[in-house]
């Protein structure tokens, strides 16, 4: 498409980024047949072209305001437009550059700066998130159904291995996965153990930042990213050999570090380096061996797998997740419209709940159409939605391989989630 | 009531063809409409800002924009009655739109009218799988249909490349196409009733439940009219039996003329293939980057040719169609391996106009029909004129019917490029009529070709046309300026290309 930004805004790497990106859309309209939003509203502002469009009138100079905000805000960055889009137009990144132009020129009223505040402070910080859960969790038995199904059950942790071997792999630490469920990144280390891989755990990281980052505070979400770089460089220097990120949407925000931190010298080189070496936790079983793996539960087990839209779209991982599991011998259902978010998209379910409850319901009654055991994902924000939903136990699928665990136990489990409302639309 | 002059802009920037004068709207009579429409519309319905507009200044044509005075949203159809009747009242034009892919400009709205978006009506109200029908909403997806009636063994033949995104609603007006056309026809041959709003209000259904009916085809009539006539709201789509095997054969060429050859020869030799497709080098390198469906990057162009039917008539037909590539010249011929590779051949296809995005700014596609013996010649020709213009020109197209895509790259950011664009479209598009052809194919006419329907028809029988336009919409609301031109307008599109009794391309025979 033809594009006017000003002089001004394209002499910077920012706005020859934008303009290239803009260039790059020639208007087709595929991106809209597969936007979530697109397909629950019906307007062209709600999808991913009319997006590009808003953020283009934007850049060039025309009046931007609440109306703008409001369609860049109901975007849920799950880039199945860019699946979808054969010009290669990198719309996630310019999304990134118009929320944080749209947040330069106008001044969201003052209670949802507080909730946007309150989410930037406490969600991406282990231990104050430990704390607002643990209270949440301690009040469940007294809240209204509609609440207490939003809040996780409380999760024990399992152990994680002893043994120690000369193959290392670097874990994030992360924010809310450990406190939500501890159970993953002790699947994962296990998994790995079995083959002969140790899953080593940096102090001093955090958070991956894509919080922050995609709620328009993008310094904030860089020093995240400068901070795990600093916690998992003195291992890289030693030896480890990937860093294995079993969230898919810390996935694709490390694998984005490089490219964030470009302009910055002393973090730069680093940061390519460590973006090269993210590996999401299926990229990194797909090139083991994995007949060491015995896993737990075959025969009985029907898992409908829930691809992340970070794995899928971010991360282009499509369909890997799914080979290593009906490779161990899972059976997968078939799960209509696959591509499509199931709402949770970081914090888009706290800020957009009217849309991300629709998503929710269309995705539960899809993933449960083919009366699966379990429900397997990648990404703890997908998790703990889709079971706020579902009676259907909703597990993180590396603990499907897990040698620790069986599918008959996640059944129990899951029976315990409470459910008043049927799952209809 | 102050009546709000009816004029549509019909000269899109970028065309200096046309001037005429554009009545501003009073800015009473707007806000006098926006009231009304507030009434029957609920409150998210309406855009009337212009940061909220402007998204809807064009659709997949995007050289061609114009901001519309407002955009209505409705979701019933009451909604869309109000609407027509609210604007009616008031003289103001209407022009409805669909997905929003159509490439001929056909959905740009006017500046001192209302844009109707029917994408919300996007619900299949019925599939009757005895009948092999479905009875469904103007906004529904191409493909959608043939994703919801797939597992009764069903699907939905046209299949326009834009099918994942392009609303069936938009593929009536345009009277839609595909790869598929060739062996299962048109929008036209494949929908069997139609209801429609007039601007009146007066809801008219066509065709019927039996595939003939007393008096005048009003189905054909409505289907490929872009909106002129009246606002769809619900079609009856037929639905086809999937074939028990369906098989692509991919053959490679060094010579886009011997391709031109063998699609010749495989129609001469009686067989009908479900698709018939021609790309050329441009085009193969831009699909393969995007689907990497294993085409040959050094070829000057491939074929994509389908056939289907039962096994043993699909096995027989396999064979001859290899032997014919090879006859004609083909550097290498494969059958797809398996289905896999049938869809990710076909996704190439279909994805290459966009793909073609990845090697230019911009393309702008033409959209032509000739009879399939000029191919070879008419692509060689196209190919000197590229030169000549200092485009370059990517060639997508459905081989088997003739219908010719040259799609033009350009940088709309470089001051006269989008200008020597169209002259170069303009040019080929009268290429196409001078050996015998037409100007559209299956994209319509929209803005984009008003003027070669100059060339296309005579002052007769386009007064004709505007007779068939008065009878259903007498004062001209509905998609003003839109697929048939004024007669003065072709006077001066006339004026400006013939120059001293020259004709354009004297050397091509006449028809």
């Amino acid at each position: 498409m033809q594009t006017t930004l000003s002089d001004s805004l394209r002499s910077t790497p920012l706005g020859q980024e934008a303009d290239s990106i803009l260039r790059a859309c020639v208007h087709c309209g595929f991106c809209a047949a597969t936007c979530p939003t697109y397909g629950l509203l019906g307007d062209e502002l709600d999808s991913p072209r009319g997006r590009i469009y808003l953020i283009k009138q934007m850049l060039e100079g025309a009046t931007a305001g609440q109306n703008t905000q409001l369609h860049l805000d109901r975007c849920l960055a799950c880039r199945a437009c860019e699946t979808t889009c054969p010009s290669g137009v990198r719309y996630g990144r310019l999304l990134d550059i118009g929320r944080a132009a749209i947040e330069q020129r106008v001044r969201r009223p003052l209670p949802e700066q507080i909730k946007r505040h309150l989410l930037r402070v406490v969600i991406p910080y282990e231990r104050r998130f430990t704390v607002v859960l643990r209270v949440a969790q301690t009040l469940r038995a007294f809240l209204p159904p509609t609440w207490r199904r939003s809040i996780p059950p409380p999760q024990l942790p399992t152990s994680w291995p002893r043994s120690s071997h000369e193959r290392k792999m670097l874990a994030l630490a992360g924010c809310v996965q450990t406190p939500i469920a501890p159970n993953i990144d002790a699947a994962t280390a296990r998994v790995l153990d079995c083959l002969g891989i140790s899953l080593v755990r940096a102090s001093g990281g955090g958070c991956c930042g894509a919080l922050s980052y995609h709620l328009g505070a993008q310094e904030d979400g860089l020093e995240f990213a400068r901070r795990n770089i600093d916690a998992w460089w003195p291992h890289v220097e030693s030896g480890a050999e990937a860093i294995a990120i079993n969230a898919s949407g810390c996935g694709v925000m490390v694998k984005e570090y490089g490219h964030l931190l470009r302009e910055d010298p002393s973090y730069a080189e680093r940061a390519d380096r460590i973006s090269a070496m993210a590996m999401d936790i299926s990229e990194v079983l797909a090139k083991e061996n994995r007949a060491a793996l015995a896993p737990a539960g075959i025969g009985t087990a029907r898992i409908a797998f829930h691809s992340p839209c970070s794995l899928q779209h971010g991360q282009k991982l499509a369909g890997l997740v799914e080979s290593i599991l009906e490779s161990a011998g899972f059976e997968l259902t078939p799960v209509p419209d696959g591509h499509l978010c199931c709402g949770s998209a970081g914090s888009y379910s706290l800020l957009q709940p009217e849309l991300s409850r629709q998503l929710l319901l269309q995705r539960v009654l899809a993933l449960e159409s083919g009366q699966p055991t379990a429900i397997g994902t990648a990404n703890i924000g997908c998790l703990a939605h889709l079971q706020s939903r579902t009676s259907v136990p909703v597990r993180h699928w590396i603990e499907l391989l897990d040698p620790g665990a069986s599918v008959v136990s996640l059944r129990d489990e899951g029976a315990q989630v409470e459910l008043t409302e049927p799952t209809t639309l | 009531m102050g009546a709000i002059m009816i004029y549509c802009p019909n000269s899109p920037p970028g065309k200096t063809i046309m001037k005429t004068p554009v009545t501003n709207v009073q800015p009473r009579n707007r806000r006098e409409l926006i009231a009304a429409l507030q009434r029957v519309l609920p409150s998210q319905a309406l855009l009337s800002e212009t940061e909220d507009l402007r998204p809807y200044e064009c659709d997949g044509l995007s050289a061609y924009c114009e901001l519309p005075m407002l955009v209505a949203l409705p979701d019933t159809v009451e909604q869309v009655r109000a609407v027509l009747v609210a604007c009616h009242e008031r003289g103001v034009p209407v022009v409805a739109r669909g997905a929003g892919t159509g490439l001929s400009g056909g959905a740009l709205p006017c500046s001192n009218g209302v844009l109707l978006s029917l994408a919300k009506f996007n619900r299949i109200l019925e599939i009757d799988a005895a009948n092999r029908t479905a009875r469904v909403q103007p906004g529904v997806r191409n493909l959608a249909i043939s994703q919801a009636v797939a597992h009764l063994g069903l699907y939905y033949a046209p299949d326009p490349s834009s099918q994942i995104a392009c609303s069936i609603g938009g593929n009536v007006a345009e009277n839609a196409g595909g790869v598929h056309c060739l062996k299962y026809g048109l929008t036209v041959h494949n929908i069997q009733m139609l209801s429609f709003l007039t601007i009146e209000g007066e809801l008219i259904t066509v065709g019927g439940a039996a595939l003939d009916a007393p008096g005048y085809d009003l189905l054909a009539f409505m289907t490929g009219s872009e909106g002129l006539l009246g606002v769809i709201v619900e079609i009856t789509v037929k639905l086809l039996p999937q074939p028990e095997r369906a098989q692509v054969v991919l053959a490679a060429f060094d010579d886009v003329e011997k391709a031109g050859a063998a699609v010749a020869a495989i129609i001469g030799a009686g067989i009908v293939p479900a698709g018939l497709e021609m790309m050329d080098n441009l085009a193969i390198r831009a699909a393969e980057q995007f689907v990497h469906a294993g085409y040959p990057v050094d070829a000057e162009a491939i074929l994509l040719c389908e056939l289907d039917g039962v096994n043993e008539e699909v096995s027989e037909q396999i064979l001859q169609v290899r032997e014919i590539f090879q006859q004609c010249g083909a550097t290498e011929s494969h059958t797809a391996r398996d289905e896999r590779e049938r869809a990710l051949f076909w996704a190439g296809r279909k994805a290459a106009f966009p793909a073609v995005g990845r090697l230019a700014p911009d393309y702008y596609c033409m959209d032509g029909t000739i009879p399939r013996k000029h191919l070879a010649r008419v692509l060689r020709r196209i190919g000197e004129m590229s030169a000549e213009a200092g485009l370059a020109v990517a060639n997508v197209f459905h081989a088997g019917d003739g219908n010719l895509h040259p799609l033009i790259l350009y940088d709309a950011n470089k001051p006269g490029d989008l200008e020597r664009t169209e002259r170069l479209g303009a040019k080929i598009l009268e290429l196409c009529v001078a050996v015998g052809g037409t100007i559209t194919g299956e994209h319509g006419v929209g803005v984009e070709k008003i003027n070669q329907m100059c060339i296309q028809f005579s002052a007769s029988a386009l007064a004709q046309f505007h007779a068939l336009k008065h009878a259903f919409d007498p004062r001209g609301l509905l998609n003003p300026g839109k697929a048939v031109p004024t007669l003065q307008r072709c006077a001066e599109y006339g004026a400006m290309h013939v120059h001293g009794g020259k004709v354009l391309f004297p050397d091509l025979e006449r028809f």
